[in-house]
């Protein structure tokens, strides 16, 4: 799950990250009034979406005077934000976070990762910050300094403080980073993260080090444990058919497709939506109903996939383990009825020959296919139009 | 032969007497697993299918000898049932639950490491189907007919993707010695690389076949292990062509989110390594033919 900037922020000052003053703001007299209070004489007006490399398009708005960040405000709330991570069809804006404005000296980077090669957290940092880290390791690879974390230990102030004199930093600024990176590393254990970047983490004239962007993601299989981040969640920048899925217990992910897949297991709705490339044809989605799939959640997969206008064929590929095809054969034959497109259905595993029968009995046009690929070159045919017996 | 487990091995379930515990039990038991007991913490002292159940997994060792286990412990409990597993000296521990958070089984990797290599227990899971040997034990939640005793190994992440490769291979007349499944989170317990090596010992295993999916680094680990350790054929597959980056592909570890950790980029390596990579999931039996008779 990811977060906005502000609440990586709030959450990371609560472990001692310093950070610029700010306050979020939902409408344009809201920003004016959080720069008035906030005092100072330039302010940062910041788009809250979810997606790096908001300042390269236009999601950050430095302004002089309260009708500047009036204006600003104005110009971003509800506008749809494109950066080089939303894809072409952007995001909109519907939160602002208004800051107190930092005139810095350097920009560094840090970032904290979970290492699935050393299975361990790994801590990157460099004095080339304000570019992304991608962009770092391509242009400047020898400035990255990195610290792998014993877990059994944690994090050690020693390998904070090589971090930080090898960032070129002064004594007295040394002293501050070294708690800024302690600060991350406590949060990222503490709250179960995946991800913390600040970036940049900056160095102001009178030697102050301070997180001037921040970005946290953590791990879905962790919130039952960490209400104060699962409360965090923005269903606004939650894909509505993904968070619909997620209701029923059901995976999915939507893609720009016409043949609509739902498949039993994330390997093989992958492997599936794979084949169907393979044979010339174009999956419109993701979707795993899981074990356990019951007629009723079958029934919302199929709801969600004909949600989409493109799906011009459904394939139904089901091999049951831990799941019943009769079970499965059931939703299927419920949810076909009155169906707008053709459908193709491949059972295999546990209660096949049970599941096969529903489906041949019920009077309805369900093409079966009892190979992947068979199924696969059926739902590319038919998506193109395509009249199958 | 087989790897990991076989008729003879003693086993038992943490979490025994839980309703999906309890219905894979059975169906492990029917289909000839030597199951000797359970472990649920305060149902100790009783029975459960016609077997002792027990409060701590040492106590059921010390009493069944039991030497593996097959772990249904739900997600916040499951980083512990796995140290408790370790701790008793069990050589193996399957474990099937998902959602376990990445920073617990981090926490059990390293826990693991106390132990010198040749005592430490070998962990398979979590989000995995289990392990099968052939005609022999049945260690998870696999349909069990669709494995034909026979001579081909099969790892893969994915449970289903391992079903569709045993069925396509059946299909074909190709057995199998042991399935094994790593699972499709982020930390695995046991990787490719670990497998492999078990294979490439049993002199059973004529060739395996290895199915992979997009993120992290361990199908271009092992496939560089094969190329130099590896005198049996390898097969290759990784789900996830299609997968747009950054987004998650249902397993948390499905997700494109580093250099390599594409499909297209892990095909790329394994061809380079000389596995016989699989064109498409439809055609993982056709390979595997292949690639038998190509050291026939």
């Amino acid at each position: 799950m990811d977060i906005h900037e502000y609440q990586a922020k709030s959450l990371l000052s609560g472990f001692g990250v310093v950070v610029p003053p700010g306050g979020v703001a939902y409408s344009p007299d809201q920003a004016v009034y959080v720069a008035t209070e906030l005092g100072g004489s330039h302010w940062a007006v910041k788009a809250q979406i979810h997606s790096g490399g908001r300042g390269k398009a236009g999601g950050v708005k430095l302004c002089r005077t309260y009708h500047d960040v009036q204006e600003a405000a104005q110009a971003m709330l509800g506008a749809r934000l494109v950066t080089n991570q939303t894809g072409p069809e952007g995001k909109v804006v519907h939160r602002l976070y208004v800051e107190r404005a930092t005139a810095f000296e350097r920009e560094l980077y840090l970032g904290f990762v979970l290492d699935r090669k050393a299975e361990r957290i790994r801590v990157i940092a460099s004095a080339e910050g304000g570019m992304e880290i991608e962009e770092i390791a391509h242009s400047k690879p020898e400035s990255i300094l990195q610290i792998e974390v014993e877990p059994a230990v944690g994090l050690q102030p020693f390998q904070a403080r090589q971090l930080a004199f090898g960032l070129g930093l002064n004594l007295k600024q040394v002293s501050q980073a070294v708690a800024i990176i302690l600060g991350c590393y406590r949060a990222f254990r503490d709250l179960d993260a995946t991800m913390v970047e600040i970036n940049p983490l900056v160095v102001t004239k009178d030697d102050q080090v301070i997180a001037l962007d921040a970005k946290m993601s953590f791990d879905d299989n962790a919130l039952f444990r960490r209400p104060q981040v699962s409360e965090m969640r923005d269903p606004a920048e939650e894909d509505p058919r993904e968070a619909q899925a997620a209701e029923h217990g059901l995976n999915y992910v939507g893609l720009n497709g016409d043949i609509g897949c739902i498949i039993n297991g994330a390997g093989l709705a992958m492997a599936t939506m794979d084949t169907i490339k393979y044979c010339g044809g174009e999956p419109a989605n993701f979707l795993d109903v899981g074990g356990g799939a019951s007629p009723e959640r079958v029934g919302a997969a199929f709801r969600l996939v004909l949600s989409d206008r493109n799906v011009k064929c459904i394939l139904v590929n089901i091999f049951a383990g831990i799941n019943r095809c009769d079970w499965v054969a059931q939703g299927v034959v419920q949810a076909a009825q009155g169906l707008g497109v053709p459908l193709v259905v491949r059972l295999a595993g546990t209660n096949v020959a049970e599941g096969q029968k529903i489906i041949r009995e019920c009077g309805l046009p369900i093409i079966t296919a009892d190979s992947l690929m068979e199924a696969c070159e059926k739902a590319v045919a038919l998506a193109r139009g395509a009249r199958l017996a | 032969m087989s790897i990991l487990i076989d008729q003879k091995t003693r086993v038992i379930v943490q979490g025994f007497t839980g309703d999906k515990a309890s219905f894979h039990a059975k169906e492990m038991i029917e289909y000839g697993t030597n199951v000797v007991g359970g472990v649920t913490p305060g149902k100790g002292g009783k029975t459960h299918l016609e077997r002792p159940v027990f409060n701590t997994v040492r106590e059921a060792v010390e009493a069944t000898g039991a030497q593996a286990s097959l772990a249904f412990v739900p997600p916040p409990y499951a980083a512990d049932a796995l140290m408790e597993a370790a701790d008793a000296g069990l050589e193996l521990v399957c474990i099937i639950t998902d959602g376990i958070p990445s920073q617990d089984m981090m926490r059990v990797k390293r826990y693991l490491r106390r132990y010198p290599k040749e005592k430490r227990t070998t962990i398979v899971g979590p989000n995995c189907a289990g392990i099968i040997s052939a005609g022999k034990a049945m260690l998870g939640i696999m349909p069990s007919n669709i494995y034909m005793p026979g001579n081909v190994g099969i790892v893969s992440r994915s449970g289903t993707l391992g079903y569709e490769a045993a069925a396509q291979m059946k299909a074909l007349g190709i057995g199998v010695t042991t399935s094994v499944g790593i699972g499709g989170d982020p930390i695995n317990g046991s990787s490719f690389l670990d497998h492999m090596a078990r294979f490439e010992e049993d002199p059973d295993t004529r060739a395996v076949v290895m199915i992979g999916e997009i993120g992290g680094p361990q199908e271009a680990e092992a496939s560089a292990w094969i190329k130099e350790n590896m005198s049996k054929p390898v097969v290759g597959y990784v789900a996830g062509m299609t997968a747009p980056k950054g987004r998650r592909m249902g397993h948390a570890g499905a997700i494109i989110s580093a250099a390599g950790d594409t499909a297209a980029e892990k095909a790329e390596i394994m061809a380079s390594f000389g596995l016989f990579v699989a064109p498409s999931a439809a055609e993982l039996g056709a390979t595997v033919a292949r690639a038998l008779a190509s050291v026939s």
